[in-house]
């Protein structure tokens, strides 16, 4: 699904991504860690199209098309998604709305017919039970006065809708507390299928119990510096990030 | 003063014609005033303070006639219907009132037969600066055609009245119509006014409205200025706010029409009014707009709440000055004035001056301006979910205007703004 090769990026004249190798694949989660700073959400950045971010080199393969090359726009309806680790509040903008011309962008990317108003509905309130939205929030402006929980719940109930192929989460677990994060999972999870896959970017272990991941990557300034399997989460959790900072591996994995 | 000779001879020559006819001693003295007014100010320069951003002179340059071309106006009966709008009309071509309205509870006169009436006397030009204010003061000398619409006392009037400003613009053409609305104690009257023009050659509007709203009276006025290029509009509306009345002006101006001037003055003679100014314009093309806006307090308990919200496309121009001022006995007001602007477009100019002026020591009053462009952050955001930039804008333009046109009672008000505003912006990337 997701060829990651030699990527490299940098922002303001400072190199970020400094050589990144990573292939996802139908069907699989995997988990990326590391320490503060060391360029996970600009790795997410960088593949979903922000245009501060500079490509110096090496590629991405989406679905057999070359990422780099499409506007964040087309991205998302090739069927890439980011839940942002900051989702930005948009006042004026109804939550409904937004979703309802979003979903219609892509599907008239995809030569699919506008959505009837009843089928929307329909299926608003099929996913807003999947991810256990709130409807009051649902309808309300974007984002606009939601606590930190109440945004990481409404990416996840934008994914729900959306129905990406490939979903990149930035510390959607960040500021929730345990039962958001455990219906936050439970939605993940529901959706979770043999056709689609996701990057699930955080700090703690802890999300990893619900969201189990096929593989853990540790990401180090710019670099992916070991990747394994979800008992190496574990072994994160336990022994900190010091023990990992020398570069192991720049092969893909897989 | 300008040297349109031609527009500036035939005004003189038309007002000494109809000041030798003039029969009633108040009006020839009103407007004898009133010309004076024009002629020692003549039309504004940038050299005036007031209109220091807006340059007149090209807009006064065509072969204006003071008569509209002999081509009747088509009967086209809805003349830019609002969808799904059930109002009653009153229908105004070339400023003329010609066939009779009928409409519980309202009292409807072409300005023609009411200057017949002596009550006019207690309306007409009775508050309107005529001094250093050369298009109101010539409006007030030379109009012949317009409409006094009259709310009976404590009449509740069912439905929205359509007030539609039809011009035939087939020859170029200067027309000064005059509106009075007096709302009569306990009343309650919602306005809309739209503007249809017919033809291609430039007219030049120089309107007037005076706005009477009693006690515990409560009017709506909602105007929208959509129309074609080859329109100007220079309006000046007067309002008179008794103790314990409620006036909400909501304007809302569109890419098109070339040059619009608007004066909105309040005067708020009792205590306990309540006033709101709502103001959207989206401005395109090598547009001129100007919105010029007075709220004075004069009597405690007050409040005033005005909110106007740009969004600037192409090498369009816009203009904000709003003053307030809060009178010596004008204690606990409460004044609000916002302006915020979107510059979409590096040729495009704002200039904005929000005024406050307080002579009172117990009110409670703020003012600001901003101008700002798109949030890239959230244009980012929308775009991630596979919105494209078009429509990414046009979510975030209504969105920024959403303060104000949400403020429109009337639905389907609200809904052709809405519309429009995407329309207009879509036009803007063609
Ligand atoms: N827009 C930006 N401008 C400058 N530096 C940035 C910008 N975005 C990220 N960085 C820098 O890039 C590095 C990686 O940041 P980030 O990707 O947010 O890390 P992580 O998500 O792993 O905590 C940090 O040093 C951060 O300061
Ligand atoms: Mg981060």
């Amino acid at each position: 699904m997701l060829q990651i090769k030699n990527l490299q990026a940098k922002v303001e004249d400072k190199q970020i991504l400094k050589g990144i190798n990573l292939q996802v694949n139908a069907g699989e989660v995997h988990a990326i860690m590391g320490p503060n700073g060391s360029g996970k959400s600009s790795l997410a950045s960088v593949l979903a199209g922000r245009e501060n971010f500079e490509v110096t080199g090496g590629e991405v393969i989406f679905e057999g098309k070359d990422l780099l090359d499409l506007s964040a726009e087309d991205r998302a309806r090739e069927g890439l998604f980011l839940a942002f680790q900051y989702p930005v509040e948009i006042p004026g903008v109804s939550n409904i709305n937004f979703l309802r011309t979003a979903l219609n962008e892509i599907r008239a990317y995809r030569n699919d017919p506008p959505l009837e108003a009843k089928e929307f509905l329909k299926l608003t309130r099929e996913k807003q039970k999947l991810v256990e939205f709130d409807a009051r929030l649902a309808n309300r402006s974007l984002n606009e006065g939601f606590s930190g929980g109440e945004k990481k719940r409404n990416e996840v109930f934008q994914l729900a809708m959306l129905e990406p192929k490939l979903s990149i989460l930035d510390e959607t677990d960040s500021g929730l507390d345990i039962d958001a994060l455990r219906i936050v999972s439970n939605g993940v999870n529901k959706l979770r299928s043999d056709k689609n896959a996701f990057i699930v970017i955080t700090h703690y272990q802890r999300l990893l119990e619900y969201i189990v991941p096929d593989f853990v990557h540790v990401l180090y300034d710019g670099k992916i510096v070991k990747s394994g399997t979800k008992e190496l989460a574990l072994e994160l959790e336990e022994r900190g990030y010091d023990w990992i900072k020398e570069p192991v591996s720049t092969e893909p994995v897989n | 003063m300008i040297t349109t000779t031609s527009l500036y001879d035939q005004l003189l020559a038309v007002f000494q014609e109809r000041d030798s006819e003039q029969q009633q001693d108040w009006l020839k003295a009103l407007k004898k005033e009133a010309f004076n007014g024009f002629e020692a100010s003549g039309f504004p320069t940038i050299k005036n303070e007031d209109w220091r951003f807006t340059n007149v002179a090209p807009f006064l340059k065509d072969p204006f006639k003071l008569q509209p071309a002999n081509i009747p106006l088509h009967e086209h009966r809805n003349y830019g219907a609002i969808p799904g709008l059930d109002a009653h009309e009153i229908i105004l071509k070339n400023g003329l009132l010609n066939e009779d309205v009928a409409i519980a509870g309202l009292k409807v006169t072409p300005f023609r037969t009411a200057l017949g009436q002596p009550a006019l006397q207690n309306y007409l030009g009775k508050t309107i600066p005529l001094k250093n204010n050369g298009f109101a003061a010539l409006n007030t000398a030379l109009f012949q055609t317009g409409v006094v619409i009259e709310v009976e006392k404590n009449a509740i009037i069912d439905k929205p009245v359509r007030l539609i400003h039809v011009y035939n613009a087939e020859e170029p053409f200067f027309v000064q119509p005059r509106v009075l609305i007096v709302a009569n104690g306990g009343s309650r009257l919602e306005v809309v006014e739209t503007l249809f023009v017919k033809g291609n050659e430039p007219v030049f509007i120089n309107t007037v409205s005076e706005i009477h709203v009693a006690a515990n009276a409560r009017l709506d006025h909602y105007n929208l200025q959509v129309g074609p290029s080859n329109v100007r509009i220079v309006n000046f509306t007067q309002v008179d706010q008794s103790g314990d009345s409620l006036y909400n002006n909501h304007t809302y101006t569109l890419p098109g029409i070339s040059l619009v001037r608007n004066n909105l003055h309040l005067e708020l003679n009792g205590s306990n009014t309540e006033s709101h100014l709502y103001g959207l314009y989206l401005t395109g093309g090598n547009q001129l707009v100007d919105n010029h806006s007075l709220v004075n307090h004069k009597m405690p308990h007050c409040m005033s709440n005005e909110l106007y919200k740009g969004v600037l496309m192409d090498e369009s121009r816009a203009v904000f000055n709003g003053k307030i001022f809060v009178q010596q006995d004008a204690q606990k007001t409460n004044a609000f004035q916002q302006n915020n602007n979107m510059l979409l477009s590096d040729r495009a100019v704002i200039d904005t001056k929000p005024q406050l002026e307080i002579f009172a020591d117990d009110v409670k009053c703020s003012h600001g301006s901003t101008i700002g462009s798109f949030n890239p952050e959230a244009l980012f955001y929308l775009k991630t979910r596979g919105i494209g930039e078009i429509a990414a804008r046009n979510l975030l333009v209504n969105a920024f205007a959403f303060d104000v046109t949400s403020k429109a009672e009337i639905p389907a008000v609200r809904n052709y703004i809405d519309k429009l505003i995407t329309q207009k912006m879509a036009e803007a990337y063609d």
